[in-house]
């Protein structure tokens, strides 16, 4: 079965650290990247630029609207996702407590529907 | 056993049983309804059967199958004929459910109590289908309306399968952290219908006995987890003082205007001796050293009331003086003073020094320092004993110090 991993977390939080720290952070997804790739777990996966690059897009009454900035303001937001491979919900649990943003952001485990 | 003893009884454990046999909550509660509805329907007639669990598995599997077969929709009929190609081929044996019946109730607490569920479905799913609770009854002691409860039940369920909870004991590594969960849940559904006030108080009733029913499986299924049994050790001891703690019109009594006599003292003496057996077992956990507070209370208590009997009976100055140390542990030093004021007025124990030192010590936990310090002082001459006077004349010194401090 297969669940999405969304990786919530502050961007402000994350600009205020130090250059040092940022890197050792984003040097740790490495090592968990590979880990769950070797397993066989890995599926997809990315991290996404900051939320000032993205574009809200809405079709309503067949004309396209476009919005600066993300669907919805909200105090942490989307960072990354991973889609995995995993026999249930407690492998999937286990797994998303392993990522590094897990520790200070909030990682948001969704199964995917079946069969597609 | 009658249908519907068998349905309370058992109805957690043969559901757990066809969960497994099955792998569909949905489905295996349909099948169960279905089964019981047979034996309501047969057993009258046709004479109870010898193993009256095993009936209903087989029946309630034979059940399964019928309805798996009548499934239409496209998307349930793949699912259906997949569970019809295992349920045809696993072989049934005589009596399913007494081989495997502990896993299968643990499986299913575990299930029901998976932290990916919110607290409120976890509480619901456990009573619906360890306990066999209807949805009404289920509502109706959690003062929700029945499609409100009906629907937290669908959501919970639509959960288990597709976010694919999954159906077993958590390996060792999780489990003391998911124990936890199962036991917070049994908590809270005995403190559901012990702490509220409002609220049908037969269903009440009824939740605070089957958080103990549970608490008692755990316990016996999990015997190396002392939590589980401090927790039952706990809901014991405070239910054991169901009948005292409301009134005849319905109003909460305070612990110390309880009526002793209603207390439920083996179930006090049941629960004693497990919270002892889980300190000693496990040490100070959550639940022992709950259930250990409310240990001392309860002993506490029945010594001052014992205390009362025997001093109605064979009372002597003595015993009055011990009562007073008694009701003074359980129902506070004001209480213990007041005895103590009656036994001096009468003239009795003039020349002991433990009257006045018990009462300096009561005056002392008052913070009546100064009367404290005067009674310490009146007690001193009159101790033989060395130790024992080294012990007042620190007390003393103690209460002079803490007079100084209050009068600035």
């Amino acid at each position: 079965m297969q669940y999405l991993l969304l990786i919530y977390q502050r961007e402000a939080e994350l600009n205020g650290w130090t250059d040092a720290d940022k890197a050792a952070f984003y040097e740790a997804y490495g090592p968990f990247t590979q880990g769950i790739v070797k397993s066989g777990h890995m599926r997809a996966g990315a991290g996404l630029q900051p939320i000032a690059t993205a574009t809200t897009v809405r079709v309503r009454d067949g004309k396209t609207l476009t919005t600066d900035g993300p669907f919805a303001e909200t105090k942490e937001q989307l960072a990354g996702f991973y889609l995995i491979e995993a026999k249930d919900i407690d492998e999937a649990i286990a797994i998303a407590a392993k990522i590094p943003s897990a520790r200070f952001g909030s990682v948001e485990v969704r199964p995917t529907i079946a069969g597609h | 056993m009658d249908v519907e003893r068998l349905y309370r009884a058992d109805y957690g454990r043969i559901l757990a049983t066809l969960i497994r046999l099955l792998g569909d909550f949905d489905l295996a509660e349909e099948a169960l309804q279905d089964a019981f509805a047979a034996a309501l329907e047969q057993w009258p007639g046709e004479g109870e059967p010898a193993s009256p669990r095993a009936w209903i598995v087989s029946t309630a599997r034979h059940k399964a199958i019928d309805r798996l077969r009548h499934r239409t929709r496209f998307e349930d009929k793949r699912a259906a004929l997949e569970t019809l190609a295992t349920l045809e081929e696993s072989p049934v044996s005589s009596d399913p459910i007494e081989s495997v019946v502990t896993d299968e109730r643990l499986r299913l607490v575990f299930t029901c109590c998976h932290p990916s569920l919110a607290v409120d479905a976890q509480i619901a799913l456990t009573l619906r289908s360890l306990c066999g609770l209807s949805t009404d009854e289920i509502a109706r002691a959690f003062l929700v309306s029945v499609p409100t409860m009906a629907q937290r039940l669908v959501r919970a369920k639509q959960k288990i399968r597709d976010a694919r909870i999954p159906y077993r004991i958590p390996p060792d590594e999780q489990l003391p952290e998911r124990l936890e969960a199962v036991l917070r849940t049994v908590y809270l559904v005995f403190n559901e219908g012990y702490a509220a006030t409002s609220g049908d108080t037969v269903v009440r009733r009824e939740l605070t006995a089957e958080a103990i029913r549970l608490g008692r499986v755990l316990s016996e299924l999990m015997p190396d987890r002392t939590e589980a049994r401090a927790l039952l050790a706990l809901m014991l001891l405070h239910d054991a003082r169901r009948e005292a703690r409301i009134s005849a019109n319905g109003e909460p009594v305070p612990l110390e205007e309880q009526d002793h006599r209603r207390w439920d003292r083996a179930q006090i003496q049941e629960g004693l001796t497990l919270v002892k057996s889980a300190l000693r077992d496990g040490g100070a956990g959550f639940y022992a050293l709950q259930a250990a507070i409310v240990a001392v209370h309860a002993e506490a208590e029945c010594a001052a009331r014992l205390y009362d009997l025997l001093a109605e009976r064979h009372s002597s100055p003595v015993v009055e003086l011990n009562r007073a140390a008694a009701v003074a542990m359980a129902d506070g030093p004001a209480r213990g003073l007041e005895l103590l004021d009656a036994l001096e007025s009468r003239g009795g124990l003039a020349d002991y020094y433990l009257l006045p030192a018990a009462r300096a010590d009561l005056l002392r936990r008052l913070g009546r320092w100064e009367e404290a310090a005067a009674t310490y002082r009146r007690a001193l001459p009159l101790v033989a004993n060395e130790p024992e006077r080294r012990f007042l004349e620190r007390r003393l010194a103690e209460v002079e110090s803490k007079s100084r401090l209050a009068r600035g």
